[in-house]
């Protein structure tokens, strides 16, 4: 008999996870992950801010080096493409021809950035964030009081404009709607990250209609629908992500804005899991279904899916938590603040860097941005999961420790 | 190369060398000791990899800044000589430090 083989496509954040936790949990046969960049699993959220600063290196980004994948076994196929999988026969082919049998599949392969396909877009200098690569294709553009447009006022974008600054740079960040952060935060955030950025010296512009990138062969502005053209000696990217979801498409697995799959991370073919941004899930906390980007729910499923494949089931159920560092600025937030009816600012968003808002549906938390506020976000995390009554009053007054709510 | 003891909470002991320059919580990733799990990959935004510090060592590691400290009032368990594993860079001086893990980080 030959050695029971699981194969791992995208050498993701959660795909290194996913091959650790099955050794952990016992896998004995063999493991090999399979991923399109040239590189071992590597930690993304440095991308925006160390890497891009040039502080940390591509060997600081790995999460684990070589040599510890190679104790326990685990082995990669990096630089190649998975094109197709048969789900008869329980093969993948990639794109170069080559075939490879698996009793056990999993998939991370992750999200790629939304594409903006409008004029200019294919000149030089027009760039996105999403990969090393990408780091170090901007890398090759900046430098002392160049001009940087930001274009989408989200995270990825703030944290770039932050680290753009830092380096001395220009930096202009234009969004589309009213309000930067308008899909993830209350209009408070917003404009508590609106106030820091112009202090900081960005020059930030909403509900901006961007028409169009000008210049002869390297982008030279950004021509706005008022008129306005942006002097710009790059330009950066950040408008979202679309979850890689065509190889499982193909496959005829079940797809629906992300691979549909259930508590223990399996897909809709048994042998098959799949885990972090790729994935579509029931989150029970919330009682909806959710496509997360982040790396909490990449190695969080990685665990599911590697316990499934081990045939030792653990159900996923872990509250969504993210976090974003500008200049000085430490964002954590704990749970979905969407469809929140309540809103609770604890300390002074006006004139400090410190405070949090509390989100609340129906009198209770359903979660917090807490900034510069690593207690609140802590025991706010808490709050959220023991699903407590909290009095407002005391929520909001920042000289009442957050842990005399727990005790009650 | 520096050698860290991490202590399990069901008792098991690893020795492990750790490279100068790397946090004491990457020793503990590379080598897939379980009880630290390192959500934030070392920004200190998350709490989970909380240890504690053998009391012979205490005076020899560099004292936590404010963040790390308003974090380790929240963890699970927490004790005076609760640190951030990822907050402790591995120096030749810290060669043979003994760590501690928690029941649980979460």
């Amino acid at each position: 008999m030959t050695e029971a083989c699981c194969i791992v496509v995208g050498a993701s954040h959660a795909g290194g996870q996913l091959a650790v936790s099955l050794r952990q949990q016992g896998w004995e046969g063999r493991i090999l992950i399979i991923g399109d960049e040239p590189f071992l699993p590597y930690n993304r959220p440095p991308l925006s801010k160390t890497f891009l600063s040039g502080e940390k290196h591509i060997e600081d980004l790995l999460i684990r080096p070589e040599a510890q994948y190679e104790k326990v076994g685990i082995e990669f196929l990096l630089g190649q493409r998975v094109k197709s999988i048969d789900r008869n026969n329980k093969t993948v082919t990639l794109n170069k021809g080559e075939t490879f049998a698996y009793d056990k599949l999993a998939l991370t392969t992750g999200a790629r950035v939304r594409p903006l396909a409008i004029a200019g877009s294919e000149l030089k200098g027009v760039l996105y964030l999403r990969d090393i690569s990408d780091v170090e294709h901007i890398r090759q553009f900046i430098g002392k009081g160049k001009k940087a447009v930001i274009v989408g006022g989200g995270y990825i974008g703030l944290e770039t404009a932050a680290m753009l600054r830092k380096l001395g740079l220009q930096v202009t960040v234009l969004e589309a709607a009213e309000r930067i952060l308008n899909r993830v935060t209350a209009p408070q955030v917003s404009e508590f990250y609106t106030r820091v950025h112009r202090e900081e010296g960005v020059q930030l512009e909403t509900g901006v209609e961007i028409q169009g990138f000008v210049g002869q062969d390297r982008v030279e502005g950004v021509q706005c629908g008022d008129g306005t053209v942006y002097p710009a000696d790059l330009v950066i990217i950040g408008i979202g992500v679309i979850p890689n979801t065509e190889l499982a498409q193909a496959a005829g697995l079940e797809v629906e804005n992300g691979i549909k799959v259930n508590e223990f991370c399996q897909t809709s073919d048994p042998d098959i899991t799949a885990a972090g941004d790729c994935t579509n899930h029931f989150n029970g906390f919330y009682q909806r279904n959710l496509r997360l980007e982040s790396v909490q729910n990449a190695m969080e499923q990685a665990r599911v899916a590697a316990a499934t494949l081990c045939d030792k089931p653990i159900e996923y159920n872990a509250l969504p938590w993210f976090w974003s560092d500008q200049y000085d600025i430490k964002l954590q937030i704990a749970g979905l603040s969407s469809g929140y009816d309540e809103l609770v600012i604890r300390g002074d968003q006006n004139g400090s860097r410190k405070f949090s808002a509390f989100y609340l549906s129906k009198g209770r938390v359903i979660a917090v941005d807490a900034i510069n506020n690593p207690q609140d976000f802590m025991f706010g995390k808490q709050i959220i999961t023991r699903k407590l009554l909290v009095d407002k009053a005391g929520l909001s007054d920042p000289e009442i420790s957050l842990k005399d709510f727990l005790k009650k | 190369m520096p050698v860290v003891t991490y202590i399990s909470h069901d008792g098991a002991i690893n020795e492990i060398e750790v490279a100068s320059g790397t946090s004491v919580m990457q020793g503990a990733v590379d080598n897939m000791i379980d009880g630290i799990v390192a959500e934030c990959g070392g920004s200190c935004s998350c709490a989970t990899c909380h240890c504690y510090i053998d009391e012979a060592w205490l005076d020899k590691v560099p004292p936590a800044s404010e963040m790390e400290k308003d974090m380790l009032e929240c963890v699970l368990e927490p004790e005076d000589n609760s640190r951030l594993s990822c907050q402790i860079t591995v120096t030749d001086e810290l060669d043979g430090l003994v760590v501690k893990l928690p029941a649980s980080q979460f």
